[in-house]
């Protein structure tokens, strides 16, 4: 909300700046957003007289001026303005001088047509007070030469720019941040004369009754209406047009700039009817589903029976408390008035304006709550404006309908205050803060009765009352404590899934993928492509038609990045995520996943150009299943690809049969053409909250280490098995062979092509025994041996190659 | 032939066969042809035997200075050769070493910037003794809204703000959540308790201080706001603390977070629906030279909301207000980091651009911790 600094010190009793009123304002909570003074670029501008005026003898319309502009000597000065005489005071700027509505700046001795001119007499527009450009302002006889054209205009003065939390309808009027400033101790309050003013004869019209049935929404409490006979409308006078331009409204006439003044000025607002355009007599009801209004912003509004309107034979006037309409909008030529001050329900105030869009004064003034006690007292201030500035009667008021004061009583114990925020004031210090605001504190000792002033309806409860108090201490001079450590160790502060985060993160990249950050919603296609897309995971108002879904995977995201980068420029990409799905609405259908693909290959001559390919996934994933404390080899390995990899080359890891934590393998070629990616993608999931947690454990002890004595013995054999036939069931068979000697079988050779069948491969074993109490004779170790090649042959009906 | 003469005919053949060895494998063959068991000097040193007595003395005397001479020779020439080899090797193993290496530092991975500042916000609440704490980002009404004393027809609950989920089977109306509030209630209700909802932290009894960190959603899409973002909120819940330890609380995490010695905050009394009395906090800071420092000059910046946990709210979470009460505060994550390390884009945060990750990630063992200091 905007003001003048004028404004505010007409209400308020103070020599404090514009600065020190800023820092007040924003320490109580009325938060400054800016303080500007837009006439201080007009501070050069001088008032001056032109002492003689003659024609240019070069020119048809220009003159040459000898200007008094209070420096002493006369200034040569060529002006083109027709309205250039003798005698004329007007305003002047030296040069130097920065002319804001010609956007450029004086030049010294400047000479037009042979004269020389030394400055420049000035439009209004010139100054950017008005569009007015036909000729130099013209000043009043009596203005001072040399005076501050500013001071002289009185367009001095801050604006004054503070934003209103929801809660303080109380301050959305220059009058009710003037009470608080006040109470803060800025100043004094003037009270605003309110009372009653004579009624010059009889209301032509009848109070308006509510029509509303039972249970029917009801934004309207109270009417107050006043029709005004024969007054003269019309452009206000220059003061008020002045007070409503320096906070951005554009004056439009006497009568519709005082319904401003007040709305403003007190934050209460009001409307004004032209009353010969009423046809009827004017009720207040619900609008009729559809019903079309045509508002005084000019656009046409489609009504619902939740919305309260001031309706007369021929439809609804004005949009109660949200806007006027334009059927019965007060002109220049309006001469009767029917002045509207009403009480309305903020809550449907609130919910009409939303519903309709509009933003307008009076709806963000009454859905903050305006004060009750002014309904009438509101009609009375505006009834003595409108007769002070447009004459005419004022008739007897009409009224209707019944205000509501909460007329709340807080029981207010006083160390609420210190319990609440630390400050310690005295009891008396307490009750004087609170008196100051308006509150009326009544009882003694600990526990007193505080009467809520009907401004302050947000105030209920004793902890608002704690806030009022440390508002005006200041929440600055709340002394600070440490917040003293409990009494033991900070325990452990991680769960174990924070922690298989972090670490599946720093693990990832240390690998060498950069972790991303993308959207938890994704399109409806991608969703159910990656088995999701269940109906109430959609989102009911996606902000894009691309953003729908809960995302079920985090591949989507990654991919979809993949491509941008690949748009880009960049096609060799190594990125990861680590965070949410949503398998279900449940909270614990949402998962945490670790996530990530490579795609495209650096070609570097240490490696060669190798594409990345399934093993580059599962590396990745054995990587993080070891940084959680799993070893890949001894969990469940299923050669089952995941709904998005390519058919062949694709796994999933298990716990047991029904545990599934994770999958890797490429993405589908089909898959990755429809983000543009041609070539391999090597994509993993790993879903953490699926990797149970490690069980409680009495002692960290770990088991014994046994170091054997004896030195291992390997054994290579190559065995010729079915192509289909898993690496694995030959580690399996040769590792089961024995299991006490045989420590360890890797393989370290896989070969098809040129000596082996079509349809088969081989496979080169390397077994490792581990002799405990001696070491083992040629005949042991050919006994092993054989039984090793029996146990693959009976497993997997490998041949030794010969 | 006398010995003598053949002494000196073997030892000038040995040293010429030497002489002439060009490698390893040929001084080798010298050295057998005269050292071997069936070489030169060792069938002379067997003629000893059948000298007689009085001559043997003297010719295993000479006999065997011959094989020590020849020994050394051949060995001097021997080590001569090894070195040479080992040099010729060593010459032929040379590389470039000017070859880029493929781990260039560039492939190494980078953290993204929000994990990184959550990670630096942990290590900075740990240290004062508080846990992490998380909830669900789909949320029902009542955690996002109802609990928190948001009133029916808040604006927060229209559909321009906030995001609704479609319909569920279950009727229950559920929400995107626009905080990480919906985890204080959560925490203090204890409904984190559940089984199967291992992300959510271990349940807590007053004294609660805990700080959660998350995803959170609003219905707004322009240059300086994204649908997703995140926040950090903390809540200290017992029997005393109030404004005065919450300031302290702020204080002192602002200074830690960005390793100033000193802030200046402005509180100002503010409004939000779950709190009471509420509080909005600036940072005093520097704007002049085009980025932002924290900790100087005399533009304010607006950084957090905070306040006492309003009374409703505990009721909401059934606890006394009258015994129970403490303070609770949010920011926003992608906010200050942006403050802290300079990026000016939200939008960046979430495009997976390799040339921003890079950029602005970290490596992946930057640690944030005290100890070792919050960034490197």
């Amino acid at each position: 909300m905007k003001f003048t600094l004028d404004w505010l010190k007409e209400h308020l009793e103070t020599n404090a700046t514009a600065d020190e009123i800023g820092v007040a304002l924003t320490a109580i909570g009325l938060e400054v957003e800016e303080i500007v003074d837009p006439a201080e670029k007009l501070r050069p501008f001088v008032v001056a007289q032109i002492v003689e005026a003659s024609d240019h003898p070069n020119s048809d319309h220009l003159h040459i001026c000898k200007v008094d502009a209070g420096t002493g000597s006369l200034i040569d000065v060529v002006c083109g303005a027709p309205n250039a005489r003798t005698g004329l005071k007007s305003v002047f700027a030296f040069p130097d001088t920065y002319i804001p509505g010609k956007d450029f700046t004086l030049k010294a001795g400047v000479v037009i047509r042979g004269a020389p001119s030394n400055g420049m007499l000035c439009s209004a527009a010139e100054l950017e007070l008005s569009n007015d450009h036909d000729g130099i302002i013209e000043l009043p006889a009596d203005a001072p030469i040399g005076a501050s054209y500013v001071d002289y205009a009185r367009l001095g003065g801050s604006v004054i720019d503070i934003s209103i939390t929801p809660n303080r309808g109380d301050a959305t009027g220059v009058y009710g941040v003037a009470r608080d400033l006040a109470a803060y101790g800025v100043g004094t309050l003037k009270p605003t004369d309110m009372s009653k003013v004579p009624s010059q004869g009889p209301s032509p019209i009848a109070a308006l009754p509510h029509q509303f049935a039972e249970g029917e929404p009801k934004a309207i409490r109270k009417f107050a209406g006043r029709v005004f006979r024969g007054i003269k409308n019309g452009p206000s006078p220059e003061w008020l047009q002045q007070r409503l331009k320096a906070v951005g409204l554009r004056p439009i006439n006497t009568v519709v700039d005082i319904t401003n003044l007040v709305s403003l000025g007190w934050g209460r607002p009001l409307h004004a009817y032209d009353a010969d355009k009423i046809v009827g007599q004017p009720v207040l009801r619900n609008a009729k589903p559809g019903e079309s209004f045509d508002a005084l912003d000019n656009k046409i509004y489609a009504l619902d029976a939740s919305m309260t309107v001031i309706a007369d034979d021929l439809g609804p006037l004005c949009l109660g408390g949200v806007m006027g309409g334009i059927r019965s909008g007060c002109t220049d030529d309006t001469t009767n008035v029917l002045m509207e001050c009403a009480s309305w329900d903020p809550d449907l105030i609130a919910q009409t304006g939303r519903k309709t869009g509009i933003v307008s004064d009076a709806r963000y003034r009454l859905e903050r709550s305006v004060d009750p006690a002014l309904t009438e007292p509101g009609l009375e201030l505006a009834t003595r404006l409108v007769l002070e500035l447009c004459g005419g009667e004022a008739l007897e008021p009409v009224i209707s309908g019944e205000d509501v004061f909460p007329n709340t009583v807080v029981e207010f114990p006083l160390g609420e205050v210190r319990r609440l925020t630390g400050l310690d004031p005295a009891p008396d210090e307490i009750v004087a803060i609170l008196t100051r605001l308006g509150f009326v504190v009544e009882g003694t000792g600990e526990v007193r009765q505080v009467k809520v002033p009907s401004w302050r309806p947000d105030v209920t409860m004793k902890a608002d009352l704690a806030e009022e108090v440390m508002r005006m201490v200041g929440v600055d001079n709340v002394p600070k404590e440490p917040l003293v450590r409990l009494a033991h160790v900070a325990p452990r502060m991680l769960t174990v899934l924070q922690n298989r985060r972090r670490i599946s993160r720093r693990t990832l990249a240390a690998r060498g993928l950069d972790e991303a950050v993308t959207w938890s919603f994704i399109s409806a296609p991608e969703a159910e492509r990656f088995g999701g897309g269940k109906p109430e995971l959609k989102l009911a108002n996606p902000i894009a038609s691309e953003l729908t879904d809960m995302r079920p995977s985090l591949l989507p995201g990654l991919l979809a990045a993949a491509e941008r980068n690949a748009n880009r420029g960049f096609s060799d990409l190594k990125i990861f995520e680590v965070g949410q799905v949503f398998l279900s609405i449940a909270p614990d259908g949402q998962h945490t996943y670790a996530s990530g693909l490579r795609f495209g290959t650096a070609r570097h001559w240490q490696q060669g150009a190798g594409k990345v390919s399934v093993f580059d996934a599962k590396a990745d994933i054995a990587a993080l299943l070891d940084a959680m404390g799993h070893d890949i080899d001894k969990l469940q390995l299923v050669a089952e690809p995941a709904s998005w990899s390519h058919p062949g080359r694709g796994g999933r890891i298990q716990l047991g049969p029904k545990l599934i934590i994770g999958w890797f393998g490429e993405v589908h070629p089909s898959l990755a053409a429809q983000y543009n990616l041609t070539g391999p993608v090597a994509a993993f999931e790993l879903d953490l909250d699926a990797i149970p947690e490690p069980r409680k454990k009495t002692t960290r002890t770990k088991p014994l280490l046994k170091l054997a004595d004896l030195m291992p013995v390997s054994r290579d054999f190559a065995f010729l098995v079915d192509r289909a036939v898993p690496a694995a069931n030959l580690l399996k068979a040769a590792k089961n062979a024995d299991k006490g000697l045989i420590s360890d079988v890797s393989v370290f050779d896989v070969f098809e092509g040129k000596g082996v069948p079509e349809g088969k491969k081989s496979l080169g074993l390397a077994v490792t025994l581990q002799p405990t109490d001696k070491t083992l004779t040629d005949e042991e170790i050919e006994k092993i041996s054989a039984s090793v090649i029996a146990a693959v042959t009976k497993a997997t009906g490998g041949v030794l190659r010969a | 032939m006398s010995l003598d003469a053949q002494i000196a005919q073997l030892r000038s053949e040995i040293a010429a066969a030497t002489d002439s060895a060009q490698d390893e494998a040929a001084i080798e063959a010298v050295r057998v042809a005269a050292l071997g068991k069936k070489g030169s000097v060792s069938a002379l040193l067997s003629t000893l035997g059948v000298l007689p007595a009085d001559e043997r003395k003297a010719a295993g005397a000479a006999i065997n200075g011959l094989k020590t001479e020849v020994t050394a020779l051949i060995e001097a020439k021997a080590a001569t050769l090894a070195e040479a080899a080992l040099t010729a090797r060593l010459e032929a193993e040379r590389v470039d070493v000017t070859l880029p290496i493929a781990a260039v530092p560039t492939a190494e991975g980078r953290i993204h910037p929000i994990s990184q500042v959550i990670d630096e916000i942990t290590a900075i609440f740990s240290d004062m003794g508080f846990s992490i704490a998380e909830g669900p980002d789909i949320e029902t009404d009542w955690y996002n809204f109802t609990a928190l004393n948001f009133p029916e027809g808040h604006p927060a609950r229209e559909m321009h703000d906030t995001f609704f989920m479609a319909p569920s089977p279950d009727g229950v109306k559920r929400v995107l959540r626009t905080h990480t509030s919906p985890v204080q209630v959560r925490t203090m209700l204890k409904t984190n308790e559940k089984p199967g909802a291992p992300y959510l932290t271990p349940a807590m009894d007053p004294p609660i201080r805990v700080v959660m960190p998350g995803r959170t959603y609003r219905h707004d899409s322009d240059q300086t706001h994204t649908p997703m973002f995140h926040q950090v909120e903390g809540l200290v819940i017992d029997k005393s603390s109030h404004i005065g330890q919450l300031r302290w609380v702020l204080e002192e995490f602002l200074k830690a977070f960005f390793e100033v010695d000193n802030v200046t905050l402005r509180f100002r009394p503010s409004f939000f629906p779950f709190t009471e009395p509420s509080m909005e906090v600036d940072v005093q800071c520097d704007r002049s030279g085009g980025e932002v420092k924290i900790g100087e000059g005399n533009d304010w910046l607006e950084i957090l909301g905070c306040g006492m946990v309003h009374p409703n709210v505990l009721r909401n979470c059934g606890l006394d207000p009258d015994v129970y009460q403490g303070f609770a505060w949010g920011m926003g994550i992608d906010r200050i980091a942006m403050l802290k390390y300079g990026m000016n884009d939200l939008r960046a945060f979430f495009d997976a651009d390799k040339r921003w990750l890079d950029h602005y990630g970290f490596r992946p063992l930057d640690l944030p911790t005290l100890f070792g200091g919050l960034s490197s």
